[in-house]
């Protein structure tokens, strides 16, 4: 595939590998631990399994999975609401692929879908308007989720509805928003990081500069990253060779998407639509300031919390369940109690282990699963 | 190939009856009386129109000593489809069903001779459809040389199922001295498929419309007997075929491994794929090597006939693109790896459940 297979060229991976190792020989001279670096994004997290990149790297540098995978991070009180909203007779209730299955705590999407919810899988929030238009004495919910990467496109969405006045569309907001959650991350008290990759779709809209109080401030090296393994191997090298200089800087290596200022017309978009809430619940990592968009009042109508009853509850997460120490890259996932026993990508516990992007997943679905199994008894001995 | 007469075919035609003059099918249809009869003659006896099927008789019947000729052994199986959309690019329901049933006698060595046609219609479909759907069918089985030679029909009210499901059966005789079987495979063993992965799922999710994606990406869907019989007149020795419908080139090669207790070790530079198919997967999230195909085999030869069994299979049309994927290890028992094209190596697990478009 043209303008992809040239950033999966081996022999340019086998030159980065090496220039890696390099870097690593010297900077583990000083070290007694592991270089942790952390990317934030799921989709990182996809390919680094993928194409078996962990592997490829030396064993000094381990990655920690980030909370970059929306789906993995939505609480189970706000499934509980999806499942409300879409049991609610007369409502066809859409959402994208990947949330279908994550659990809620009497049951997912998929299986109020099976109990007779009409609940339909899109591919964009455009679908769902579709549909309302197709069905106006139904009223169709979209479920909105995901990071800035896909709140701009919830909010042209809105704003659409708006213009055409349709009366029959409503969304269920669950955006999230990055920045706040990276700054809960470097306050962590136990943070064990040494520099991260950071979310390049997120940047591509909001941009770059906005990260620079990780460097100023908590003095931790970031490089924007793309999603092709050369991508990820090259931000890798650039992490590294900034700790190696003593350096603390954010750099850009996914220039050719994401520039420094972002995308306008995307953020005025938001800006228009959505405010921020004073938190917002995630799953494993607790209530986050700020971290959390709304619906302003002039699109009240639209506002599938104020449009449906909802339980609204907090439900606490399974005891066994350790979603929040992976998240927080205190734990590795085979390192939780129930990986891969009770918990599996076909009765998944944590939410981890629910999209293809869920650390916990990735690494049940690409990982040795018999290495880790015997890594853990290790460490029990 | 020699068409085998069946034994009904003695006996003395019936007279078909009139055809049928409205648009749609109704409930009458199902009914069991002269509506019923008439729908099947006009549309499925018409199209099939074969000296087994004519007489309607509750069965069909075969001489035993002439199934005998082909082999010693008789293979019965059955499935039922229920795709959506029902034409897509590169066949139709019809077709599948002719396909996926000539393809699952043929992996396992059987020469496919006689096929069942069952359908169940919601009230409602266009009968000038169904017309089209029993002679795609009637296509499809002549290209295999097999004969539909009973069935049955049903109506159900709407709602009950979703325009029309599909379930054919099949025999067909397995040639004497063949043993094929999924636990034969053992290390060393060679690991081929007969062309491009993912076609067929591809262009039913595409087809499905609702991805906004323009494609050219068509169904592989074809009978393979023929492909098939080339590879054994050329490799006899193969150990096992199997066809990689839903779950892919990824279930099939888990399947060999968990029932052979080897490892299997493919190589993604040598896994042939269409580049439309990559871009597709590329868009939604997907990967390829779960995707189901409808005209793609798997199969297993000891490592030294592996040039023999791909020249073979090549040199049908069916299998231009043949190609040998990888090959069988001692181990892990159960652990399918692929060496990547960048340079690393992952696990090729089963599939959970269906692949899910990621959200971003």
């Amino acid at each position: 595939m043209q303008y992809v297979d040239e950033f999966r060229d081996p022999e340019k991976a086998a030159s980065l590998i090496a220039a890696i190792n390099d870097l690593t020989k010297t900077l583990a001279l000083h070290r007694d631990h592991p270089l942790h670096i952390m990317e934030v994004c799921g989709g990182h997290t996809h390919a680094i399994f993928r194409y078996g990149i962990a592997n490829m790297l030396p064993p000094e540098i381990e990655f920690v999975h980030g909370p970059g995978c929306p789906v993995c991070v939505l609480p189970m009180g706000r499934v509980d609401d999806c499942v409300a909203i879409a049991e609610t007779p007369g409502v066809i209730f859409t959402t994208f692929g990947d949330a279908m299955r994550v659990p809620g705590s009497k049951k997912s999407l998929l299986q109020a879908k099976a109990d007779g919810a009409d609940i339909r899988m899109v591919y964009s929030p455009l679908d769902a308007l579709e549909l309302a238009r197709a069905n106006p004495t139904r009223e169709v919910v979209f479920f909105g989720l995901g990071f800035e990467t896909t709140m701009p496109s919830t909010a042209f969405t809105v704003l659409q509805a708006s213009a055409e006045g349709l009366m029959n569309f409503s969304l269920f907001c669950n955006h999230i928003t990055i920045i706040p959650t990276m700054r809960a991350i470097l306050e962590s008290p136990e943070l064990r990081l040494d520099g991260f990759l950071g979310p390049g779709h997120v940047s591509m809209v909001i941009g770059t500069r906005v990260y620079d109080f990780i460097a100023e401030q908590y003095k931790k090296p970031l490089v924007v990253a793309g999603f092709e393994p050369l991508d990820v191997l090259q931000s890798v090298w650039l992490v590294l060779k900034q700790i190696a200089e003593g350096r603390c800087e954010i750099e850009n290596q996914y220039g050719r998407i994401a520039p420094p200022d972002g995308n306008k017309a995307a953020l005025s978009a938001v800006e228009q639509v959505f405010e921020l809430r004073e938190f917002f619940e995630w799953r494993g990592l607790g209530s986050i300031d700020h971290s959390g968009v709304r619906m302003r009042e002039a699109y009240a109508r639209f506002d599938a919390e104020r449009k449906f009853a909802m339980p609204s509850l907090k439900i606490e997460d399974p005891k066994a369940c350790e979603c929040g120490d992976v998240l927080k890259g205190l734990i590795k996932p085979w390192q939780c109690k129930v990986f891969g026993t009770a918990c599996t990508p076909q009765t998944p516990l944590g939410a981890l282990m629910v999209s293809s992007e869920g650390a916990c997943a990735a690494y049940y679905q690409y990982g040795d699963l018999e290495g880790l199994r015997d890594k853990r008894h290790a460490d029990a001995a | 190939m020699t068409k085998q007469e069946p034994v009904s075919a003695l006996r003395p035609q019936r007279k078909m009856r009139d055809g049928i003059h409205v648009a749609k099918v109704s409930l009458a249809h199902g009914g069991g009386g002269k509506a019923m009869r008439d729908l099947i003659d006009d549309v499925f006896v018409a199209a099939f129109d074969n000296p087994a099927l004519a007489p309607l008789e509750d069965q069909a019947r075969f001489g035993l000593a002439d199934l005998a000729k082909h082999g010693d052994r008789l293979a019965f199986t059955s499935d039922s489809f229920v795709v959506e959309p029902l034409e897509f690019p590169g066949g139709d329901i019809g077709k599948l069903a002719i396909c996926g049933t000539v393809n699952d006698l043929a992996v396992g060595g059987a020469k496919p001779l006689y096929l069942s046609c069952s359908v169940i219609i919601e009230e409602g479909l266009d009968v000038g459809f169904l017309r089209k759907i029993a002679r795609s069918m009637a296509e499809t089985a002549s290209a295999a040389g097999v004969a539909i030679v009973t069935g049955d029909t049903k109506v159900v009210t709407r709602g009950a199922c979703d325009k029309l499901f599909i379930n054919t059966a099949g025999i067909g005789i397995i040639r004497s001295a063949l043993d094929l079987g999924a636990h034969r495979a053992e290390a060393g063993d060679a690991i081929l498929v007969n062309g491009l992965l993912g076609d067929h799922g591809a262009a039913i999710l595409a087809a499905r419309g609702d991805l906004r994606l323009d494609t050219m990406i068509q169904s592989d869907c074809a009978p393979l007997n023929g492909l098939i019989d080339t590879l054994i007149e050329a490799c006899p020795q193969v150990k096992f075929m199997r066809d990689a419908t839903r779950g892919g080139l990824a279930t099939v090669l888990n399947e060999i491994a968990e029932a052979s207790g080897v490892g299997i070790e493919i190589d993604e530079r040598r896994t042939p794929l269409r580049e439309e198919v990559k871009g597709f997967c590329e868009i939604l999230g997907l990967d390829p090597l779960y995707l189901a195909n409808e005209g793609k085999i798997v199969v297993v030869v000891p490592g030294h006939l592996a040039e023999t069994a791909r020249a073979a299979m090549s040199s049908h049309p069916l299998g231009r693109d043949s190609a040998m994927i990888g090959h069988v290890t001692e181990g892990p028992a159960g652990r399918v790896v692929m060496q990547t094209h960048f340079g690393g190596k992952r696990i090729v697990d089963m599939l959970v459940g269906e692949q899910l478009p990621r959200i971003c």
